[in-house]
C-alpha cells in the first residue's frame, strides 16, 4: 500500500513538473497566439482588439497567476478553450484520442500476431536459418524511419495496387490497416529481439533441462512450461509499446492524415494553440503514467513471488 | 589500435564505414555533381536520368545532390546531440553520484520525471513551440536525453566511489576534480560512448521525424527529412522524391547500428 502511494504522489510531481515545463516554454515561445489567432482570416487586427482579447483570455496576467488558473481549471476537468478550433480543448483531446486509441488497439493485434511466432521461431531454433532470416529482417527494420516505412507501404499498397486508401481523414475499417500495418512493423523489429531474448532466457533454464530429462517433448516443453513463465517480461514491453503508440505516432499519423491525437497536437503546434498543447502534452503524460502504473499492479498480479514479497 | 581492427574484422569494417561516411559529410560540397540549392524551373520534377539520376525536385534540384548535402547536415546534427547528450548527462551524473546530498535528489527527481514521459511527445512540443530550426531540434532531443545518460553515469559513479583506489586517492589529499578527471572519468568513459555510439542511429531517425513533421531543418536546407515530407505531397508524380533520402537514411543509419554494436563488443567484452 505504502509503496502504491508512493509511486501516486511522484506520479502527481511529475505531472506538476511537465505541465510546468510546457507552459513555460508556451510562455516564451516567439509569435502571439492573440494575434494568430485573430488574424488567421488574412485581416489586420487593431492593438486594442488585441487587447481586449488578451484581457478575455487571462493572457495580460502574470506568468504564475495563468499557470495557477489553468491548473485550478484542469483540477474541475476544464483545460480551456482552444484557440483554433473554438472548442473546448477536453473535447478536442477525447476527440482525437478516439481515433489514436483504435489505432493503438488495432496495432497491438497485429504486433502480436507478427512478433510472437517470429520471435519463438528464431529462438527455438536458434543460430539455424529461422533465426539469422527473422534476425536479419528485424536488423533492417529497426534502422528505417517508420515514416519513410509507412510512405513506402502507402505507395504500393495505396497507388499502386489500389488496396487501401491513400487518406483517410474519418475512421473507416480499410483505412485503419496501413497505418495499423506501418506501426506494428516498425515495433516488432525490436519487439522480436526481446521475445527471442526472453524465451532463450528460459529455454536455457534448469527446469528446462529437468523436462527434456524426464523426456517430454519439445514442444510440450514450449507450450506448457516456457510460455507461461515467459508472459511476464513480455507484458512490461507490452506495456511500454501501448503507452508509446497512445503518446508518440504522430508521424504516422500525418503520414496517413489518420485523425488522431497526434496528428491533432502537430496541428495545435503549427497554429500556435497553447492550450491544445499545454493539454495534449498533460493528458499523454496522464495516459502514459498510468499505463506503466497499471504495467507494475499487474507485475505484482501475476508473479505469487513479488506478492508475497510485498505482504512480508 | 590496429591491434584491435585485427582481433575485430567486422569492427574494422564498419569503423571503414563510418569514416567513409564521414568523408562523404565533409566533403559534399565538392562530391555534389550539383548545386543543392539551385534550382532550375525547367527542370521540375524529372524523372532520373544520366543528368539526374536520382532526378529533380519541385524546384528543379537535383536529388543526388542534395541527398550527398543532406548527409553532412545530418551527420553534424546527430554528432552534436550524442556529444551534447554525453556531456551534459555526464555532468550531471559524475556530480549527483559522488558528491551524492541535495543536489543529487532534486537531480534525480528531474531525471526520473523526463523518464517518466515519453520524449517524442516532449521533443515535439519543445522543438514546435520554440519554432523549426536546427539548432531548436538540437536543443529538444537534448532536453528530451540527457536524463537517461545522467542516470546511467550516476549509477557508474556510485559503483566506483567506494573503491580502494578512490578512497586512497581522497586520503593522499588529491583535489577533488583531479580524482573525477583522472580516476572517475577514464572508467566511466567507455560506458559512455558506447551508448553514445548506439544511440547515434536512433537520434537519426529522430532528427528526421522532426524535420518530416516540419520542425527541424527548414526549407531549403537539404535535410533528409524535410526532402521527404516535400517528396511525400508528389507521391504519385515523382516517387523518388519519397524513396531516395529514405534509403539514405536506412543506409546511413543501418552503418551507425552495426558499428554501435561492434563497438560495444570490442569495447565491453562481459557482453555476450
Amino acid at each position: 500500500m505504502k509503496k502504491i502511494s508512493n509511486r501516486l504522489a511522484q506520479m502527481f510531481v511529475t505531472l506538476i513538473g511537465v505541465s510546468f515545463i510546457t507552459f513555460c516554454l508556451a510562455y516564451l515561445a516567439p509569435g502571439d497566439p492573440v494575434a494568430m489567432l485573430l488574424e488567421s482570416a488574412d485581416t489586420i487586427v487593431s492593438e486594442e482588439v488585441l487587447e481586449k482579447t488578451r484581457k478575455e483570455l487571462g493572457l495580460d496576467k502574470p506568468f504564475i497567476v495563468q499557470y495557477g488558473n489553468w491548473l485550478a481549471g484542469v483540477v474541475q476537468g476544464d483545460m480551456g478553450m482552444s484557440y483554433s478550433a473554438k472548442k473546448p480543448v477536453v473535447e478536442k483531446l477525447s476527440e482525437g484520442f478516439a481515433g489514436t486509441l483504435l489505432l493503438a488497439f488495432v496495432t497491438i493485434i497485429f504486433v502480436l500476431i507478427i512478433s510472437l511466432p517470429l520471435g519463438i521461431w528464431s529462438a527455438v531454433r536458434q543460430n539455424e536459418w529461422p533465426d539469422y532470416v527473422v534476425r536479419f529482417l528485424a536488423f533492417i527494420g529497426v534502422s528505417m524511419p517508420s515514416f519513410w516505412l509507412g510512405l513506402i507501404l502507402l505507395y504500393i499498397f495505396g497507388l499502386k495496387l489500389g488496396w487501401f486508401p491513400i487518406a483517410s481523414s474519418t475512421v473507416t475499417a480499410k483505412g485503419i490497416v496501413l497505418p495499423a500495418l506501418t506501426l506494428a512493423i516498425y515495433q516488432s523489429t525490436k519487439y522480436v529481439r526481446q521475445v527471442r531474448t526472453v524465451i532463450l532466457d528460459e529455454l536455457h533454464q534448469d527446469y528446462v533441462t529437468g523436462a527434456r530429462a524426464r523426456g517430454l517433448s519439445e514442444s510440450a516443453i514450449l507450450w506448457k512450461h516456457v510460455l507461461p513463465n515467459a508472459v511476464l517480461p513480455l507484458i512490461t514491453l507490452l506495456g511500454m509499446s501501448i503507452g508509446w503508440l497512445l503518446g508518440g505516432v504522430a508521424v504516422i499519423e500525418i503520414v496517413f492524415s489518420w485523425p488522431g491525437i497526434g496528428n491533432m497536437a502537430v496541428r495545435a503546434i503549427m497554429m500556435r494553440d497553447y492550450p491544445l498543447i499545454e493539454g495534449f502534452v498533460l493528458w499523454i503524460a496522464i495516459v502514459y503514467m498510468a499505463i506503466n502504473f497499471l504495467v507494475d499492479l499487474s507485475y505484482t498480479w501475476l508473479d505469487p513471488k513479488l506478492r508475497k514479497g510485498e505482504q512480508r | 589500435m590496429a591491434e584491435v581492427f585485427k582481433k575485430n574484422k567486422l569492427f574494422a569494417v564498419y569503423t571503414a564505414l563510418v569514416i567513409v561516411l564521414v568523408l562523404i559529410a565533409i566533403f559534399a560540397p565538392y562530391l555534389a555533381p550539383q548545386d543543392p540549392y539551385d534550382g532550375n524551373m525547367r527542370n521540375v520534377l524529372q524523372p532520373p536520368t544520366p543528368e539526374h539520376f536520382l532526378g529533380t525536385d519541385k524546384l528543379g534540384r537535383d536529388t543526388f545532390s542534395r541527398i550527398i548535402c543532406g548527409t553532412q547536415v545530418s551527420l553534424f546534427m546527430t554528432i552534436c546531440v550524442v556529444i551534447l547528450l554525453a556531456l551534459v548527462g555526464g555532468l550531471v551524473g559524475i556530480l549527483s553520484g559522488y558528491f551524492g546530498g541535495k543536489v543529487e535528489m532534486i537531480l534525480m527527481r528531474v531525471a526520473d520525471m523526463m523518464l517518466a514521459f515519453p520524449g517524442v511527445v516532449l521533443a515535439i512540443a519543445i522543438a514546435g513551440i520554440l519554432g523549426g530550426s536546427i539548432a531548436n531540434t538540437i536543443l529538444a532531443l537534448l532536453a528530451v536525453g540527457w536524463a537517461k545518460y545522467a542516470r546511467l553515469v550516476r549509477s557508474l559513479v556510485i559503483k566506483l566511489r567506494y573503491n580502494d583506489f578512490i578512497i586512497a586517492a581522497q586520503v593522499n589529499g588529491t583535489k577533488t576534480i583531479n580524482i573525477l578527471w583522472r580516476h572517475v572519468l577514464p572508467n566511466i568513459l567507455p560506458m559512455v560512448v558506447i551508448t553514445g555510439a548506439m544511440d547515434i542511429g536512433t537520434m537519426m531517425m529522430e532528427i528526421a521525424g522532426l524535420s518530416f513533421l516540419g520542425f527541424g531543418a527548414q526549407p531549403p536546407t537539404p535535410e533528409w527529412g524535410l526532402m521527404l515530407n516535400e517528396g511525400r505531397q508528389y507521391i504519385q508524380t515523382a516517387p523518388w522524391l519519397m524513396i531516395y533520402p529514405g534509403v539514405a537514411i536506412f543506409i546511413v543509419v543501418a552503418i551507425f547500428n552495426l558499428w554501435g554494436d561492434s563497438l560495444r563488443d570490442v569495447l565491453d567484452p562481459r557482453h555476450e
